[in-house]
């Protein structure tokens, strides 16, 4: 549990989301040995690491799916604890799945307002409880438009949609509802080409419009596409953060793999 | 249709809307309006007795019961799961309410919440096993349907409850209109139908009962507390259990140990006959109401044409095979 080191050169902005000395232990595995982590305003940051280098776990702790053993979490350089995703998500932070989780047989717009849902103004919204079913069709055509997600209809089953498609709905998803961090967790995992294409424009997206981004994946030419920085993870620490402008693939899958050393890089 | 581009070229723009309303026209939808409708056909051609307000009449009456435990079933179809327990336990809210009035002298109206409460608390018995305890619906249910089983026999000595009171009896009262008698019974199965099609269609807790039925885990990570969810689903059932005890002793006049035996069977029947997927997050309750009056008219038309009634049984077989035929292949196709 070391503070932020202090007097860094650069004088970065102060992080949307850090960690500091993160541990997780599961009986006698460490998922997480001390992590570092921060994610910085407007940035697509990649997080890469090998089977087993504790990046899901570190992930699970940044989006309330589990609870480290020690360490913090700071949001906008403020401590929080998350006690489960509901807590993450009430404070900002929206996590897309990699298995297109969505409710395939509800339409479009019941999928994005799924859990949010908003009711009609006066008595038959508080004392029926009915439901305003044209404002979320137009709202929700509206956070569709914004990633210029071109489907039609807003009462089209998500079933009917493309496995891009449907992955496209949840990005909207969780787009339109992150105050703070658009979690994606391996977001392409299920997905062809061309689609996996269509969603990393989207991610692009939902960067440009302000808000940062946390990609994980096993597929490292798309990291390295569409990533700011990318951070390696190993053996449960962060070893070296890279930014792929001007950082090799090769060099970075070597040191996932720890064919390299990560203090052989300064952290940029 | 892109996902990247803004807009797509106007010609798919109407072959999509089309391709929604007959996305939105399924089979599982039309099927089972279109079999209600040629079923009436066939018995109206078949015998001028069967299309007449009195006929009609009846037939609601004989379907009220399980009409009323099918919404619950299909609430609880609706998230993936399947209530066994449901006739048992009709059973056992009917013998509660009419041994507490006749013969330990409790308030009528005070025994009828009894007995709905004791229904109640076999739906929230089953929610908690099944949430809590993870267990699954099948098994749970088998179980309590047992136990409600059990507990009825025991606690009515076998013997029928009679010399009903009135006030137990009064959704068996009949008004007049346009010379067909209408039980207060038929209107109450009416009125929960079009109550529980505004909460599944037009509330929260209707879309997220779809939601959990359809992805549980993907319901859970929006947000929404899904153990919760189902508790309040299966306790909902029960409630409607009980209002089906009411039914059931206010059109016969006794509390009767035995009944409701085939009712757990027959209201799963009615909903998968109205196109509600067993799988759950699909169907709609219009759907089960339909189910439950193709029975209904099936049972009643072979009654008037002089079938034995072996047969209704061998046609509503075959209809659930076929109705479980067409939710299979339209997911498949869906895929």
């Amino acid at each position: 549990m070391t503070e932020p080191e202090a007097g860094d050169p650069a004088q970065a902005p102060t992080p949307v989301l850090e960690a500091r000395g993160l541990i997780k232990r599961y009986g006698h595995v460490t998922a997480l040995n001390g992590v570092d982590f921060e994610l910085l305003p407007g940035e697509i940051l990649g997080v890469i690491g090998d089977n087993g280098a504790g990046k899901s776990t570190l992930i699970k702790a940044l989006s309330g799916a589990l609870i480290p053993d020690e360490g913090a979490i700071y949001l906008d350089g403020v401590q929080v604890r998350f006690r489960n995703p509901v807590d993450a998500r009430r404070q900002g932070i929206e996590t897309v799945y990699q298995d297109l989780a969505v409710a395939s047989a509800l339409d479009i717009s019941e999928n994005l307002f799924l859990g949010r849902e908003i009711r009609r103004q006066g008595p038959l919204g508080s004392l029926f409880r009915m439901l305003d079913k044209g404002r979320m069709r137009h709202e929700a055509s509206m956070h569709m438009k914004n990633l210029r997600i071109g489907i039609h209809s807003m009462r089209q089953p998500v079933e009917t949609l493309s496995g891009g498609q449907r992955q496209g709905v949840a990005v909207a998803r969780g787009a339109a509802f992150a105050r703070h961090v658009v979690i994606m967790d391996e977001p392409t995992a299920a997905l062809g080409v061309k689609e996996s294409n269509m969603v990393l424009d989207l991610i692009r997206q939902v960067r440009d419009r302000g808000l940062p981004v946390i990609l994980i994946s096993h597929n490292m030419p798309q990291v390295f596409d569409v990533a700011d920085r990318v951070h390696i993870q190993r053996l449960g620490r962060r070893v070296a953060i890279v930014e792929p402008r001007n950082f090799k693939m090769s060099d970075a899958v070597a040191i996932m793999t720890g064919a390299m050393s990560g203090e052989q890089i300064p952290l940029s | 249709m892109g996902i990247a581009s803004p807009m797509d070229q106007p010609g798919t723009a109407t072959e999509s809307r089309l391709r929604t309303v007959a996305d939105s026209l399924p089979l599982s939808r039309i099927g089972p309006f279109l079999a209600l409708l040629l079923a009436c056909a066939y018995f109206t051609y078949k015998t001028d007795r069967f299309l007449t307000g009195s006929n009609l009449s009846l037939v609601v009456q004989q379907s009220m019961v399980v009409g009323v435990l099918a919404i619950g079933q299909t609430l609880i179809i609706l998230t993936a799961g399947i209530d066994l327990s449901c006739g048992a336990v009709m059973a056992l809210g009917g013998i509660v309410m009419t041994r507490q009035a006749v013969y330990d002298g409790v308030d009528p109206v005070i025994a009828i919440l009894i007995g709905t409460f004791v229904c109640v608390g076999f739906g929230l018995a089953n929610g908690i096993l099944i949430t809590k305890f993870r267990l699954p619906p099948f098994i749970v249910t088998l179980g309590t349907l047992n136990i409600a089983f059990a507990l009825t026999h025991l606690y009515s000595n076998e013997q029928t409850v009679t010399a009903v009171p009135d006030r137990q009896l009064y959704f068996g009262n009949t008004f007049r209109l346009h010379n067909t008698t209408i039980t207060y019974g038929m209107v109450l199965m009416f009125a929960l139908y079009i109550v529980i099609w505004f909460v599944l269609s037009q509330t929260a807790l209707g879309r997220h009962i779809y939601a959990v039925g359809n992805n549980s885990e993907a319901t859970r990570l929006s947000g929404i507390n899904t153990h919760r969810l189902l508790i309040i689903v299966y306790s909902l059932a029960g409630l409607f259990y009980g209002i089906a005890a009411l039914l059931l002793v206010a059109r016969t006049g006794v509390g009767d140990p035995n009944a409701g035996q085939t009712d757990n069977l027959n209201s799963i029947t009615a909903v998968v006959l109205g196109g509600t997927s067993l799988f759950g997050g699909r169907g709609t309750i219009i759907g089960t109401l339909i189910g439950v009056l193709i029975i209904g008219v099936f049972r009643n038309g072979l009654q008037l044409t002089g079938v034995s009634a072996i047969y209704q049984i061998l046609i509503t077989g075959i209809l659930v095979i076929l109705a479980v035929a067409v939710d299979q292949f339209s997911r498949g196709r869906q895929q």
